[in-house]
């Protein structure tokens, strides 16, 4: 089970959170500059890394923040919040 | 006479066993099993049995290597060297025959899924697991019980009755109860009454369905395989993929040494990206872990695999009597073949509010298996921008998958062309956003 460390609540239990998904993928800022390929990877490829992976937590029991971690795949452990 | 098994064989190559080639596996692994055998080894005492599979010293090349020596990478190098006649494939593997994902899943084998491409494919797959025992002369206690879902919301059940009307059109039987019947075939089903939080509103029996030995499927197949001349490498772990000047795929890296081969096929479920992102080739796959646990041996209770899709929890019971559950994957991506304390309790949970009595049960044993799941919830059996390189993953829940999964994939490594069943399934589908949407299908179960 996760700890997951709330900019706004401080470390909250995992049940308090909504999965938000893998956020290494930033949305280009012109996608009609990107190639088809470029814009398809952008869309479904995101990093699956057997280590660490840069997600989305949505506090939905809690203050309703979105928190991002970087928590390694094969520990749980979270390295470090977004200001560490 | 000859002429007439001949042409028998021409309903395709993949349909059950052919005459011919029964005789020839009949020839490679001499010690077939049967009454008379069994009869015959209990007069020497058991002392005359023979191992079912040999092991051979690796070589260091080989016409085609499969990573990974689960169900599906079993099932490929069979049906390659059954349908396809090729002989010279190793299947290396990290760890042991059969002790990957084959042996962390809950067995289930169904074919209730909701798009035209899917649902032929897995029906196709159900019915071969029915005549697998008897093909592959090795008896996987295959058991078609059929499935019920215990419907407990009406968007359930208007989502579940629209799988019904796309699963008719291709054969595979859906089929509404009221909760009164529901009631009956399941009796062990005490929850869910008019007063609690989801009342149950009705059932939908899967008769196709069924559950059987996971280990047997694996040492069914690699009997079978390694029979016909492949090569199964237990403790061979693939570090790396090797390609050539031109960018193409030439072999696998492994803690054994270097291995050449002309075709390389990775059936290696969550670690798919792990192989292909060190030789730049990016997948859309994510890799979960999905959790299961068995409770202690008990008299028989449930004889159907019960499904219920609202509270997001299914179980079975075991030859052995054991109850088989499983719930949700867990949130996030996980290498960690664990389980989670938060999804093990929300299962358990929702398994007491529809069976109070398993209160008192207790449980033994719990697993995790780590699964890739594509973008759009279906398996990718494709070739790879990475020339003789070619991928079987995203199976989620990919055990009911096996043999048509390994046939299609076996067809796909021998000819370089996709199987009739998976056209829809290679990773072009991505590139048009032509995406088989599966999720709601394949969530639970």
């Amino acid at each position: 089970m996760l700890v997951i460390p709330c900019p706004f609540c401080g470390p909250r239990d995992e049940r308090e959170f909504v999965y938000g998904g893998p956020t290494s993928a930033r949305r280009p800022h012109d996608p009609t500059a990107l190639s088809d390929s470029q814009w398809v990877e952008f869309l479904t490829v995101p990093d699956n890394p057997l280590g660490p992976v840069r997600e989305r937590w949505w506090h939905a029991r809690g203050c309703g923040d979105w928190v991002e971690i970087l928590r390694d795949t094969r520990t749980h452990e979270i390295l470090r919040d977004r200001d560490g | 006479m000859l002429l007439v098994l001949t042409t028998g064989r021409k309903n395709g190559d993949d349909r059950g066993i052919g005459v011919t080639t029964r005789r020839t596996m009949r020839k490679s692994i001499r010690q077939r099993y049967s009454l008379a055998t069994l009869a015959l080894g209990a007069v020497g005492g058991h002392k005359r049995w023979r191992p079912a599979w040999q092991s051979r010293p690796l070589s260091n090349r080989y016409d085609i290597v499969i990573v990974g020596a689960g169900g599906h990478g079993l099932a490929t190098a069979y049906y390659l060297a059954k349908n396809h006649g090729c002989r010279n494939v190793a299947v290396v593997e990290r760890g042991w025959l059969g002790g990957g994902n084959v042996a962390r899943n809950t067995l289930t084998i169904r074919s209730n899924y909701l798009r035209d491409e899917s649902i032929p494919f897995y029906v196709r797959s159900v019915s071969l697991y029915e005549r697998l025992s008897r093909e592959l002369n090795f008896n996987l206690m295959h058991s078609r019980r059929g499935m019920i879902d215990v419907i407990q919301t009406w968007p359930r059940l208007r989502e579940i009755r629209r799988r019904q009307l796309a699963m008719d059109l291709h054969g595979s039987a859906y089929k509404q109860i009221g909760v009164k019947e529901l009631r009956r075939r399941i009796p062990a089903l005490t929850g869910g009454g008019p007063d609690s939080r989801l009342p149950i509103l009705a059932g939908m029996v899967h008769t196709d369905a069924a559950v059987n030995r996971h280990d047997a499927v694996a040492w069914g197949y690699a009997r079978a395989a390694n029979g016909l001349g492949v090569e199964i490498h237990e403790n061979t772990e693939v570090t790396a993929l090797i390609t050539n000047e031109s960018g193409a795929v030439c072999g696998v890296r492994t803690h054994r040494g270097p291995i050449a081969a002309k075709k390389v096929g990775l059936a290696v479920s969550g670690h798919t990206t792990t192989l292909t992102g060190p030789a730049g080739l990016r997948l859309p796959l994510r890799s979960f872990n999905l959790a299961a646990f068995v409770s202690e041996p008990m008299k028989p209770v449930v004889d159907v695999v019960v499904n219920c899709p609202d509270l997001g929890v299914y179980l079975s019971q075991s030859d052995k009597g054991e109850l088989v559950i499983g719930g949700a994957p867990d949130p996030g991506q996980s290498f960690r073949r664990d389980v989670k304390q938060t999804v093990f309790e929300d299962a358990v949970c929702a398994m007491l509010e529809l069976f109070p009595t398993f209160q008192r049960v207790k449980l033994l044993r719990q697993w995790g298996g780590h699964l890739d799941i594509a973008h759009d919830a279906s398996p990718i059996l494709s070739a790879t921008p990475l020339t003789g390189l070619f991928v079987s993953a995203g199976w989620w829940g990919g055990y009911k998958a096996i043999p048509a999964g390994g046939l299609a994939f076996a067809h796909l490594l021998a000819t370089g062309t996709p199987h009739p069943l998976m056209e829809a399934f290679t990773l072009d589908r991505f590139r048009h956003l032509d995406f088989i949407l599966e999720s709601g299908t394949t969530v639970v179960v």
